[in-house]
């Protein structure tokens, strides 16, 4: 229902639209600035035209970091959804040990970031971490730093470790606005344990799914922090996801132009991805709605 | 002091939802508006209210423009289908509220909310919570909110569906009351045709989007100007059947005639449809123009002191509703008669051709 | 389909419940026989649905059995009693199809595909949804959603019982005209032993083979509609039944005459001396407007026109008085009297019915 025109609103978004001019949009039209452009330092610089995204496209150093980031948010999220239903569905409805779960759940998600790397950092260590310790023992020689399948197991059990909680928290909140009329006819009907969820709790979280989906695809492809800490992106490239690339290229190695470049695309990407799913989920809602 | 919707319509998403309607509604009268769910009563209601602005059209409040205005700016009050209050607050402040915002005086406020409260038998549960009340004592709660601000027009939408049986039954013959001591503009939306004649005062019928008609309600009950009309104010249903009009006989179903007496003698030779409502249908002979059916009776129900017939004639279905305990066989075949009085003709486009003449007689 | 044994029933949310108030559902004993249909009526809080959930597995008694012809199943869950049930607010499964919800209950119990098919297309066509069979459930109206509910509890045919918790609430009036119908028809044909919750008492009466009225966690009447019009047990079933409800006015009673505030009227039967506080009872049905003469003089209040009859609102000696008249009756101006019509007058003592000495004279069935 549209309400009464007043154009005095208006006045009222001003602030935020100056806040946000300042926080995103001249510092992205420096982005933009930098990527057209080069300069030998001393704040001379040349017209360079679309070129530096030309050698973007066209590195293949580009192209590894792409693929690994997106093997890495594949990875994720046939993780970190099935296992974050499988929670939800695993804790108590109601009473004290809902809340119990509840705390216990929203423990990981409080920890910062570089904190996360640290921990695991240390843990999967074999001389002073437990986890690498234990795995010692059992005749695995962990060595993160050195081993690239054992650099992408750590970095995605910590992703997991860190991030699954918040899927099982939304999936437990749609669970929750089940109705208790639905399981009782689901009994009657005498519905199979597989069934039930298949055609009442996985249709009725369907739409926090969707977001739980696009929170931690978004979040996964521009993650940086956590594998900066524990690999520092190696070994090698290894674990050299696309922001650890961008920011080896733009403060290792000063290449602002390609880096400014190499942005500008790295977010178009998330926007056309974050976009094409919003809208197919959606259409699929639609679609059988009729 | 009158509300007066001129040439108002409402389009939302390319489809309308209210067509241009004109409507004038005097102060101090009880207006239903009429219809089936989604025939438009609350979009009505919301533009009464300005909460939304009309496609097309003017609204006038004492006969000035009101149509861009605020509903803050307005002096409306609404109650919902749902017990909307304050569950933090007392029932006392729960009334108050209104008035401490229109920054009335506290001696002013006491004596206001202590007459709404006593008006609504609400005076014992002043101290309490809404939630702490019954569903009836809630809704009063509301009713009792929008009556103090004393606001000119006062919109009720659906306000007792949620309610049980005997509580709507109270309430319903507790608002006329009330309303008639407010003096205000009430605008009362239902679903049920039980409840419009309950409550009397002036009706609107509405109808996929359109008012159908508007007038006092026993006279639109009784004299409604089509067949959609008569459809949507009758409970149950009204029946209908096809007769064709020939010289001085009247033909329906399958091969049956009547002469045709009555009202029916003074129509043009044609194809109509009649209209009658249950309750005029008789398992007997009643003397006067008696029209009588050959039907197939599908199932009874019975309240305790009447009956409902479900019947079948010609593939029409119809329903009678008769007095008294009946214990027929379902399923056979079964007459029933019909006074012609009780007949409205209508065209088969639906306009009213000619009403039943008890009714014009009354 | 099965006979259902209520035997010394009683239940409480407490955990150890002493005094009778305790009890969300006073103690019953009732015989509900195979393939008739019952329905429970009572305003909200009165232990029906209580009543309904312990018939259907959900709740365990405090104390008793439930039997199902002669087989406890007190301590059984709903799908080994093999019950079908209605919600209140429609339970669809989104994301089937129609004519998949209907035929689910029958999938899950590995029935024949070919009657599972015979027995869809015959739902359907009970419920009017032929046409939309293949249609996704999702983003139907709430009407059409419980027209499936509806039936996906009727679409197996050897159930014991189907219960209806207050099914018809989200229904449009019209609607639930056809429905209540389809319902009925569906009744007659297959002989289901159906229980139908409901605070709505046309539904009750006009479903029910039975109805029984609960007040207060108790049973005050159980009885065909017909009873609980003519003879109601209780004065909440006077007032509950009806509408408006019956008249209740104080009275003395001396053998077949009743004092009401110093005027006499006749009683259809004799009384034996009454203790404690008695009211006699009549329904507005059965009250005539006089001018003059016999009767109760009354001040009249005001007449509402409600379409097929008009309600007179009038007073007696402070208490309040109906009477319904026939449509279109002009109300004369010097109207001042209501008289009862002594063999529809009940006698009631703290508000239960008391039976006269002789026997009212048999109630004619084809009243008025």
């Amino acid at each position: 229902m549209d309400k009464v025109q007043n154009n005095r609103a208006w006045f009222l978004v001003l602030p935020v639209l100056v806040l946000v001019a300042f926080s995103a949009v001249i510092p992205l039209m420096t982005v933009v600035n930098y990527s057209l452009q080069d300069t030998f330092g001393n704040n001379v610089f040349f017209w360079e035209g679309l070129g530096w995204f030309e050698d973007v496209l066209t590195s293949s150093r580009v192209h590894a970091a792409f693929g690994r980031q997106l093997a890495f948010s594949a990875i994720i999220l046939a993780i970190q959804i099935p296992l974050g239903i499988a929670i939800a569905l695993c804790m108590p409805k109601r009473g004290v040990w809902a809340s119990v779960c509840l705390v216990l759940m929203a423990l990981p998600l409080l920890i910062p970031w570089n904190v996360v790397g640290t921990i695991w950092q240390i843990l999967g260590r074999t001389d002073i971490g437990l986890l690498g310790y234990a795995l010692e023992g059992l005749g695995i020689t962990w060595n993160y730093a050195r081993n690239p399948v054992h650099a992408w197991i750590t970095v995605v059990v910590m992703d997991v470790w860190h991030w699954t909680s918040l899927v099982a928290l939304l999936a437990y909140a749609g669970l929750q606005s089940i109705p208790q009329a639905y399981y009782q006819a689901a009994k009657i009907d005498q519905a199979s344990r597989w069934k039930v969820f298949r055609y009442i709790e996985l249709p009725k979280m369907q739409g926090v799914l969707l977001i739980a989906i696009l929170l931690r695809f978004m979040d996964s492809f521009m993650i940086y922090t956590e594998p900066f800490v524990v690999t520092g992106g190696g070994p090698g490239s290894s674990t050299s996801f696309l922001s650890i690339d961008l920011v080896k290229t733009a403060l290792g190695q000063f290449d602002l132009g390609p880096a400014a470049a190499f942005s500008i695309m790295y977010f178009l990407v998330i926007l056309l991805v974050s976009w094409v799913f919003y809208t197919v989920m959606t259409n699929l809602d639609k679609a059988e709605g009729r | 002091m009158s509300l007066v919707l001129d040439g108002v319509s409402k389009v939302y998403d390319g489809k309308t939802h209210i067509y241009p309607t004109d409507l004038t509604l005097e102060r101090g009268t009880m207006n239903v508006l009429l219809g089936p769910t989604l025939s438009g009563k609350t979009t009505l209601m919301r533009l009464m209210a300005g909460l939304d602005a009309p496609a097309t059209g003017r609204i006038l409040w004492e006969d000035k423009d009101v149509t861009g205005m605020r509903v803050q700016d307005r002096k409306v009050a609404m109650v919902y289908q749902q017990f909307i209050n304050y569950p933090s607050m007392t029932v006392y402040d729960n009334i108050a509220s209104p008035l401490r915002l229109m920054g009335v005086s506290k001696a002013e406020i006491d004596t206001r909310v202590r007459e709404a409260a006593e008006l609504m038998k609400l005076v014992p549960f002043l101290d309490r919570r809404p939630l702490e009340l019954s569903g009836g004592q809630q809704q009063r709660c509301a009713l009792a909110r929008a009556l103090v601000k004393g606001a000119g027009l006062v919109l009720l939408d659906e306000p007792l569906a949620n309610l049980d049986y005997k509580l709507r039954e109270e309430l319903r013959a507790e608002i006329p009351r009330i309303f008639e001591e407010s003096g205000a503009i009430f605008v009362y939306a239902t679903t049920e045709p039980e409840e419009a004649l309950l409550l009397g005062g002036n009706v609107a019928t509405m109808w996929e989007g359109r008012v159908t008609q508007f007038g006092p309600t026993p006279q639109v009950y009784r004299q409604p100007g089509d067949a959609v009309t008569a459809r949507v104010f009758s409970d149950p249903p009204m029946n209908f059947t096809r007769i064709v009009k020939a010289g001085d006989r009247i033909s329906f179903g399958e091969g049956q005639t009547a002469p045709a007496a009555g009202a029916l003698a003074d129509l043009a030779d044609g194809t109509y449809q009649a209209g009658f409502r249950p309750d005029h249908l008789h398992l007997a002979a009643q003397g006067g123009d008696g029209l009588h059916f050959q039907c197939r009776l599908k199932v009874t129900e019975i309240t305790g002191s009447e009956t409902f017939l479900h019947l079948e004639h010609a593939g029409d279905h119809w329903v009678g509703l008769v007095h008294g305990v009946h214990e027929l066989e379902f399923g056979a075949p079964i007459e029933v008669w019909l006074d012609a009085a009780h007949v409205y003709v209508f065209a088969e486009a639906g306009d009213l051709v000619a009403p039943a003449s008890y009714a014009t007689a009354a | 389909m099965a006979q259902i044994t209520l035997d010394n029933l009683a239940h409480s949310y407490l955990r150890d419940p002493k005094a009778d108030d305790d009890f969300a559902l006073k103690q019953l004993d009732h015989v509900w026989k195979d393939g008739e249909a019952y329905a429970l009526l009572g305003a909200s809080g009165c232990g029906k649905s209580t009543l309904l959930n312990i018939i259907s597995g959900l709740l365990v008694p405090s104390r008793g059995r439930v039997l199902f012809d002669d087989r406890d199943v007190t301590r059984q869950d709903t799908v080994q009693r093999n019950i079908a049930q209605v919600f209140q607010f429609p339970v669809v499964y989104d994301t089937m199809t129609v004519g998949d919800n209907l035929a689910f209950p029958l999938r899950n119990r590995g029935m024949d595909p070919a009657f599972i098919a015979t027995q869809v297309q015959k739902i359907a066509r009970m419920i009017g949804m032929e046409d939309v069979l293949h249609r996704k459930a999702r983003g139907l109206t709430a009407d059409a959603k419980q027209k499936i509910s509806l039936g996906r509890g009727m679409v197996r045919e050897d159930v014991n019982a189907i219960l209806f918790d207050e099914p018809l609430t989200v229904i449009d009036p019209h609607m639930k005209w056809e429905l209540r119908t389809q319902l009925k028809a569906l009744h007659n044909e297959f002989g289901h032993t159906m229980i139908y919750v409901t605070h709505d008492q046309t539904e009750a009466l006009t479903f029910a083979d039975k109805v029984v009225v609960m007040h207060d966690g108790r049973v005050v009447q159980l009885g065909t509609p017909e009873e609980l019009f003519e003879t109601p047990e209780h004065t909440f079933v006077g007032y509950f039944i009806g509408s408006p409800g019956m008249n209740l006015i104080e009275a003395e009673v001396s053998g077949s005459t009743a004092r009401c505030a110093g005027h006499e009227v006749p009683l259809g039967g004799a009384y034996k001396t009454l203790q404690g506080r008695v009211q006699i009872g009549i329904r507005p049905e059965f009250v005539t407007l006089a001018e003059g003469g016999d009767g109760l003089p009354v001040t009249i209040r005001r007449v509402e026109d409600v379409g097929r009859h008009q309600i007179l609102r009038a007073e007696f000696a402070g208490t309040p008085v109906t009477a319904i008249l026939p449509e279109s009756m002009p109300v004369p101006a010097g109207a001042d009297r209501l008289r009862f019509d002594p063999d529809r007058i009940n006698v009631y003592v703290d508000d239960w019915r008391v039976t006269p000495l002789h026997p009212v004279a048999d109630l004619r069935k084809e009243a008025v």
